[in-house]
């Protein structure tokens, strides 16, 4: 936690994007979280993937539960719409922003205890329904706030601060949102900003529900030997398959990745996604080849990161329910009042 | 890049870049933070031990300081230094039980310094303790040399001037004033253990034009007038004058020939405004007393008649650049005619020292400066020292400090038979945490956006009838803190523990100015470039850690670091930490001996 109060000024060559801001402006105020935590690491990240994106902060609604990871929201895009919800809830009320206007852009921050245990139904429901958003668990595999009890991410044989070890199977996220239908899935490191921020950029400009898990160790909880999650564990132990990066048409490469195979998916509103592939056989397209992989992986205990799956056409929730093209604030009487003649024929029809 | 070794004592030094742009090295930060804490005769006595002349200073120094401040590259207007400086000395209680105790008992050796100016008053002050009989020989009836000759009341009260001379002479200096050296010859004759000639550059520039010796009664060489105004020989000047030049002298110059009687007063300089040597602030003074500075014009003639002056035609040039340097060349405009009825000559000064015979084995070089040793400011002749103008041209004050503090070191050493060189002390630095508790930091970590304090002056008119009525009445206590707050704690470093680091990139995130980074080591010049905030400023140095266990370094860029502490506040395990530096400057009396 931290008192002194950031500073605005700023370093004076700090560039300003396309919509005359600096990376700057997308911060929130000073985080309350515990010194070193991961999650300032990921709203860091969020800042610089938005500026970069010359993104307007106040077309954002940030939603998020109960938890550490839940009040990072406050910690980024101050000048922005925001929700701090009610436990395991954040899908619920973001549904609701997101089919009332389709214009946001929905980032819900979420935590494994908050996706993984009290909100497990609210988290498959939701990406089952592919809601066009950006949902991001900042998972440390512990109830940081509650004194560092194992979550349901924890992995099975990890072992608490005082050598305990965590007797039951975890719940794998990224598995499940394969499984019932995000269109967008990857995981990613808080320690590695090189990966997360570009695929934090594709996750914004994804349409459909984006599922990014990030590995955030939690410092005061979850970062022992014997852990799972923490810095050097998961350096340690993570496995990166493909990098992503969002590119818009005017724009090339931004990221610095080693050169390997370079794979560009053409997004529907014509930019594109371009993808870094580090092992030539991952199909970055094949839903159930990723579900096997990433199990397989997870059974001899590594930990695969990067875009995982995408699927850059499937259809979103506003699609599937064939909902009005316009945001609902923006209907006015003439668009919801079909008008007394449309009504004597509806009301005919039922004669 | 090899890993940064923050043992050398430079390394923090320069981090300090007031303190470092200081020659006398003041501890800036430090006697800044005992302002804010009201703390002033703590405030003065820091400074007083490392510059010698607090009050005078701060009022008439050149301030090396302030445009080195790390607040002219974050926000653009300096810390007002030089201003807080004079808050110290201006609310200072009484200093006696800090001042250095005199033996009684001497140590038996003599030491003469020649002129009584800050060069020599500062030598004395630095030898004096350690129980050398001292003895000053000046040729004015009392003590100050340029600084009460040159320097006019109306910037530096005779108060203050007095006050902090008399505090030397008063430790036990043995006075000969009112006795022009005619002959070095002599002096050495006298057989002193050692000389410090500290005589300044006491001879004006002239200029030989066409004219020139007609009318020699109506052109007054500008340091010799101002020193006849100050010692009462000289109380008007009347009708129109020009003053030559665009340093600090004809800033003087004009200023007191508007104070005393002068119906109009126009600065005609050679060069371009931008060039002029003046500083800054004095060239606004000047202005704002509604005296115009003419640029560009090199003067060609005196215009007389019938044996009176009745004024100057200057050629009118324009400058051009060329291979990075400017050049003066006609600009095509016809000449210009300034009428006047008085010059006052300021185009620069000379040292001049026809009082020393070039046969008793001091040499002179082709400038007519005597060759020195630039460390030990030793003479080809190893007792004669020297130091101020009289060493390497004219220089300031705040110059004259740290060539005596040099040359005492040198006497002291000469007389106690060691090498001036081999046993020189040294540089150091100390490094001490300033963490008190969690979120507690024993320095005022905060950082203050405001801008920088405007100095109160006395009403203009009030100002232009009396030449002894000080201009800048000071910062008061409250200003004096405000301006305090905006001191960025320089000296408060940075101090990075590579096996505490655990990676998780909360330094970098929090720090408000992009200062730091963790990525693959390289060659300095790439590695500027590939920084979060690229480091194109080459003067600043780079911070670069050993490998860490992920291969990658940890690289901060010191430019525009505002020593905020939160990449401290932020490490989860203590890598970070603020730790005060502070610089040993080598100085009789002080730390080293």
């Amino acid at each position: 936690m931290t008192f002194v109060a950031k500073p605005r000024v700023h370093h004076p060559k700090l560039p300003l994007n396309e919509i005359g801001l600096t990376r700057r402006d997308y911060e929130g105020s000073v985080s309350t979280l515990c010194a070193g935590c991961g999650h300032d690491s990921v709203s860091a990240a969020i800042v610089q993937a938005c500026a970069e994106l010359s993104l307007p902060p106040h077309r954002f609604a940030k939603v998020s539960g109960i938890g550490c990871s839940s009040k990072t929201p406050s910690y980024f895009l101050n000048k922005s719409h925001g929700i701090n919800t009610v436990h395991g809830r954040m899908p619920s009320v973001i549904t609701g922003a997101n089919l009332a206007n389709r214009d946001l852009y929905c980032v819900g921050v979420s935590g494994d205890g908050d996706s993984a245990s009290i909100g497990m139904g609210q988290f498959a429901h939701i990406v089952r329904r592919r809601i066009d958003m950006l949902y991001i668990v900042d998972n440390n595999g512990t109830y940081g706030l509650t004194k560092g009890q194992f979550s349901a991410t924890n992995d099975k044989g990890s072992t608490s601060k005082k050598g305990v070890p965590n007797l039951y199977e975890p719940i794998d996220l990224v598995s499940m949102a394969l499984q019932i239908g995000a269109s967008f899935v990857a995981r990613s490191f808080s320690g590695d900003k090189r990966q997360l921020v570009p695929l934090l950029k594709a996750g914004l400009k994804h349409r459909g529900m984006a599922f990014i898990d990030v590995i955030s160790p939690c410092v005061a909880f979850n970062n022992h030997q014997g852990s799972t999650k923490s810095y050097d564990h998961t350096r340690q132990h993570t496995e990166n398959v493909v990098n992503a990066d969002y590119i818009e048409e005017h724009d090339e490469i931004t990221a610095d990745y080693e050169p390997g195979t370079v794979e560009d998916v053409a997004m529907p509103d014509g930019s594109k996604l371009r993808l870094y592939k580090l092992d030539e056989n991952y199909d970055v397209h094949d839903r159930v080849g990723a579900l096997n992989y990433v199990q397989r992986r997870q059974e001899e205990g590594e930990v695969v990161t990067g875009l995982l799956y995408v699927d850059p056409d499937a259809s979103d929730c506003h699609e599937i329910l064939d909902t009005v093209h316009r945001p609902l604030n923006e209907l006015q009487e003439v668009d919801l009042c079909p008008g007394n003649d449309m009504l004597q024929t509806i009301n005919a029809s039922f004669r | 890049m090899q890993p940064t070794d923050i043992q050398d004592p430079n390394y923090f030094h320069k981090v300090v870049d007031c303190q470092w742009a200081c020659p006398a090295h003041t501890p800036v930060p430090e006697y800044i933070r005992l302002i804010a804490q009201e703390r002033y005769t703590e405030a003065y006595m820091l400074n007083w031990d490392s510059n010698v002349f607090p009050g005078i200073l701060g009022r008439t120094c050149d301030r090396p300081c302030e445009p080195a401040c790390r607040r002219v590259r974050t926000e653009e207007k300096p810390v007002a230094i030089c201003r807080l400086k004079r808050v110290a000395a201006d609310n200072k209680g009484d200093i006696s039980a800090f001042m250095p105790r005199v033996p009684q008992q001497k140590n038996g050796k003599r030491v003469a310094l020649i002129g009584a100016g800050p060069a020599s008053l500062a030598v004395a002050r630095d030898l004096l303790p350690l129980g050398y009989e001292v003895h000053l020989f000046e040729k004015d009836p009392s003590g100050g040399g340029m600084m009460r000759s040159q320097i006019p009341a109306f910037r530096l009260p005779i108060e203050v001037l007095e006050e902090e001379v008399d505090q030397i002479l008063d430790m036990g200096v043995v006075c000969h004033f009112g006795q022009e050296i005619t002959s070095m010859k002599a002096m050495l004759d006298q057989e002193f253990d050692a000389y410090f000639v500290g005589t300044g550059a006491p001879r004006g520039r002239d200029l030989e034009l066409p004219g020139r010796a007609e009318v020699d009664e109506y052109i007054h060489i500008g340091i010799d007038w101002l020193s006849s105004v100050a010692f009462g020989h000289t109380d008007s000047i009347e009708g129109k004058v020009i003053v030559m030049g665009g340093g600090n002298t004809a800033m003087d110059c004009c200023r007191t020939s508007l104070r005393l009687g002068a119906e109009s007063v126009t600065v005609v300089v050679r060069s371009a405004f931008e060039v002029m040597k003046a500083s800054e602030w004095e060239k606004e003074d000047a202005m704002r007393e509604g005296i115009p500075i003419i640029n560009n014009r090199p003067p060609k003639e005196f215009v007389h008649e019938n044996g009176k002056l009745k004024g100057v035609v200057f050629e009118c040039v324009k400058p051009v650049e060329e291979d990075g340097r400017l050049k003066y060349v006609p600009s095509g405009e016809p000449d210009v005619f300034i009428e006047c009825d008085h010059i006052l000559m300021a185009i620069g000064q000379d040292n001049h020292c026809p009082w020393i015979e070039r046969d008793i084995g001091l040499e002179f070089d082709k400038w007519d400066c005597p060759v020195l040793d630039e460390v030990t400011l030793q003479s080809t002749n190893p007792k004669v020292f020297f130091g101020g103008d009289s060493a390497f041209g004219p220089e300031n004050i705040i110059w004259a400090s740290a060539h005596a503090h040099q040359a005492a070191i040198s006497i002291h050493l000469m007389l106690s038979d060691k090498d001036l060189k081999k046993d020189r002390p040294p540089e150091g630095v100390n490094l001490l945490s300033t963490k008190m508790g969690v979120h507690e930091w024993a320095y005022d970590a905060e950082h203050d956006p405001s801008a920088r304090h405007l100095v109160p002056l006395v009403e203009k008119e009030s100002a232009l009838s009396n030449v002894k009525v000080e201009v800048e009445l000071g910062f008061d206590r409250a200003l004096g803190e405000a301006e305090a707050q905006r001191c960025l704690n320089c000296d408060v470093q940075t101090v990075f523990t590579e096996n505490l680091c655990i990676e998780c990139d909360a330094c970098v995130d929090i720090c408000p100015m992009d200062c730091i980074t963790f990525t693959e080591n390289a060659e300095e010049d790439s590695l500027r470039q590939r920084l979060t905030a690229p480091a194109d400023n080459g003067e600043q140095a780079l911070y670069v850690s050993t490998d860490l266990p992920t291969g990658r370094v940890m690289v901060k860029d010191e430019d525009v670091c505002l020593h905020c502490g939160l990449c401290a506040e932020r490490c989860p395990t203590n890598a970070w930490d603020m730790q005060r530096s502070v610089v040993h400057v080598p100085q009789l009396g002080s730390f080293a001996e």
